[in-house]
């Protein structure tokens, strides 16, 4: 498998869709995946003696719903944002573990700067982003660093990175930023003139659709930009398929590194800022966690494509606010789990099958080619 | 509502739930209760089971209907507050939230509707003329196993291991440390807290419970106390390696099947009953008495105390009840953090 270097890649290269399917062939991994991903649901839930059926058409109702289809995409959006921090460290060979941690203390410090409130209305909105920029990019160019000149594995540190940001963050809400309310911690809450408006983007909904979602957009466009349309997203997916063959053409690796994982944090700044400034106003004990856990496998699921991104975002978001209905119904809350375990599997499995048909499919027509030249002279003296 | 109460003034314990789905009384009259659990839910073998208990009580006894749901790791309020207002929308009334995590949630989803009766464990910052909070003195019930650990220690040497450093816990470890103090005010006492929020696996890692209980021994303790949740598990086992002895939580926990292996170190435990809690509230909406704001659960109320189960502190009970007795008059107040 290794030695297979064609345009093919490796097994790894397939599944972090740095190699591009083309024409009838991208439709159907997508499509044999959620067949696969439903007929094994329903399996389980036959198992447990529930009807699939009802299953289903439970989810179906609900994902159609004005009011589920809002808080869907309120959770989407971040989500979202945390995907593509995965994925633009994952273009490159980078495992950024760490986007947890990266957003968890960027969202401390920027709640807690927020709170205190230095500067007023819209100023203070923006300074609370830029701060969760600014900590999610250092934190994380701290685990560029140990790489280029220590040579640590990046996941190794991340990881580590990541328990020292829970102490950390949770040093500075107990001693320094918390307020006691009831039996919660949390910091002081933003002022209402630093809120994130939100937009009634979907009729007949009450709940207004975080203003987080522009932000979500644009950043998915710059992704494909910067990594499709930049030198620096060429050498960046350079480095990413073959790193001896970056260095030879003149790119710096040391500096990608770098420059990657910063790029990676910044976007992983970003993470708990709908929560922040749209929903809570306040980092407490409340605060949501693990979202950086989702967006590696949301950047597996949507292949670190933008738009397979958002899709999967939307879909892993479905599943998640889905929960209560299914439970109405008495089906277990792990199904929902069940459920996104197997969707990403069947997508990898989809896909790798789908790539290992083309490449059969290619060698055939390879090897039809050169059993050819035999009749091509023949060929020549008739033209 | 009446009627209901009426049709359950016997108690019959006889009559199961599915005679009473059949039974002559009308279905309009029957109360479904919805409660929403805190991460973990039922099964968690600590405080949703506590509350799972209560509301097992009231429908073997009060014949309600119940609807549970269970929290994700992670979510957000928005969540919290869509699971409360599914229940709420759905006809299920009253509605009990378990643990703090809800307080923002139910402020919120209690005002939307006005005729549900709402009830949340453990926070009194939730306010609303329909919101119950119901609230445990832990750090009293603390007092007194702090008591009994100071009494029956041989090193003066105890330890005390929280889940997560959170509030909440911080009133066991200040309760825990006044009693033992209040017995023996040179005691060396050594704390840990397994993990800093928001990392909340301190309420469910018995290995991490196990590796600082096992320090504590080794550092000259011989009584741990933990409030740990599904941790404990791993202080009782490592209790048991060091020969020594170990405080439960929440429930009896030496009476407790799941934790038989370890009854013989087990020797008290600190119970916080919020069973009696969630029935009492219950009881009171089907009586038409449920108040709104904070109902306490405190040493007076019995809703904390400690356990005998196993006889390993039968020579103490009296000097333990004299404390018990001094914070009921309110001669000792108990400090919170």
């Amino acid at each position: 498998m290794s030695g297979r270097t064609s345009e093919y890649g490796g097994f790894l290269d397939r599944m972090l869709g740095r190699v591009r399917l083309g024409g009838w062939l991208a439709v159907a991994a997508p499509v044999i995946a959620v067949v696969f991903a439903v007929l094994i649901t329903s399996v389980v839930l036959l198992a447990a003696g529930k009807d699939p059926v009802e299953a289903f058409t439970t989810l179906a109702d609900y994902g159609t719903q004005p009011r589920s289809m809002a808080l869907i995409l309120n959770t989407g959006v971040m989500y979202y944002i945390s995907a593509l921090a995965v994925a633009v460290g994952f273009r490159m060979n980078l495992f950024n573990i760490g986007v947890d941690g990266q957003y968890r203390l960027a969202a401390v410090v920027a709640a807690g700067l927020g709170g205190a409130a230095v500067v007023p209305g819209v100023l203070n909105l923006v300074l609370v982003v830029v701060v969760a920029v600014l900590v999610g990019a250092l934190w994380s160019a701290i685990a560029g660093l140990l790489r280029v000149y220590r040579g640590v594995s990046e996941v190794i540190s991340t990881i580590m990175l990541n328990a020292i940001a829970t102490g950390f963050g949770s040093w500075l809400v107990t001693e320094h930023l918390g307020v006691l309310t009831g039996n919660d911690l949390g910091t002081r809450p933003i002022p209402d003139d630093a809120h994130m408006p939100g937009i009634p983007l979907i009729a007949g909904s009450p709940v207004l659709v975080n203003g987080f979602i522009v932000v979500a957009v644009l950043l998915g466009i710059a992704y494909w930009v910067v990594l499709n349309r930049t030198r620096f997203g060429f050498e960046l997916r350079a480095t990413g398929k073959s790193e001896s063959a970056a260095v030879a053409s003149g790119v710096s690796v040391k500096k990608m590194i770098i420059v990657t994982m910063v790029m990676s944090g910044a976007v992983a700044g970003l993470i708990g800022m709908p929560e922040l400034l749209g929903a809570s106003y306040k980092y407490s004990n409340n605060f949501p966690a693990g979202l950086g856990f989702t967006g590696i496998a949301i950047a597996l699921l949507g292949r670190n494509s933008p738009v397979g991104m958002a899709v999967g975002a939307l879909l892993w978001s479905f599943l998640d606010n889905s929960s209560n209905q299914l439970q109405l119904l008495d089906i277990s809350k792990e199904i929902v789990q069940i459920m996104q375990g197997v969707v990403v599997l069947s997508v990898i499995v989809a896909y790798e099958l789908v790539h290992r048909y083309r490449l059969v499919a290619e060698q055939r027509r390879v090897s039809r080619e050169l059993a050819a030249p035999q009749q091509a002279p023949k060929a020549e003296a008739a033209a | 509502m009446l009627m209901a109460a009426a049709a359950c003034g016997g108690s019959d314990d006889t009559a199961t739930t599915g005679a009473s789905a059949g039974g002559s009384s009308a279905p309009a009259s029957q109360v479904k209760v919805g409660l929403a659990y805190d991460i973990g839910g039922r099964g968690d073998g600590s405080f949703n089971d506590a509350a799972a208990a209560g509301l097992d009580k009231a429908v073997a006894e009060l014949k309600v209907d119940k609807k549970e749901l269970e929290a994700t790791a992670g979510e957000t309020d928005a969540q919290k507050e869509e699971r409360l207002r599914l229940l709420a929308s759905g006809g299920y009334n009253p509605v009990i939230a378990v643990g703090f995590a809800y307080s923002g949630a139910v402020a919120k989803v209690a005002k939307e509707f006005p005729d549900v009766k709402f009830a949340i464990v453990d926070d009194d910052a939730a306010k609303g003329d329909n919101i119950t909070n119901l609230m445990f003195a832990e750090e009293q019930g603390s007092f007194l196993v702090g008591v009994a650990a100071a009494l029956k220690t041989k090193k003066d040497n105890i330890g005390f291991v929280g889940g997560v450093d959170v509030p909440l816990i911080h009133k066991f470890e200040a309760g825990f440390e006044a009693g033992a103090k209040a017995v023996k005010p040179d005691i060396k006492i050594q704390t840990k807290y397994l993990t800093q929020p928001p990392d909340f696996s301190g309420f469910g890692d018995p290995a991490k419970g196990k590796t600082a209980a096992q320090g504590m021994y080794d550092a000259g303790a011989d009584v741990v106390y933990q409030a740990a949740g599904g941790s404990g598990a791993g202080v009782f086992e490592a209790a048991k390696d060091a020969n020594a002895m170990a405080i439960g939580v929440d429930s009896d926990q030496a009476a407790l099947p799941a934790y038989a292996d370890f009854k013989d170190v087990i020797i008290t435990s600190m119970i916080k009953k919020v069973d009696v809690a969630v029935f009492d509230f219950l009881k009171k909406y089907i009586d038409g008495s449920v108040t709104s704001g904070p109902s306490v659960y405190d040493l007076k109320a019995g809703g904390v105390d400690y356990s005998t189960t196993g006889g390993k502190i039968d020579d103490i009970t009296s000097k333990i009840d004299e404390y018990k007795q001094k914070i009921i008059n309110g001669e000792i107040t108990v400090p919170t953090s």
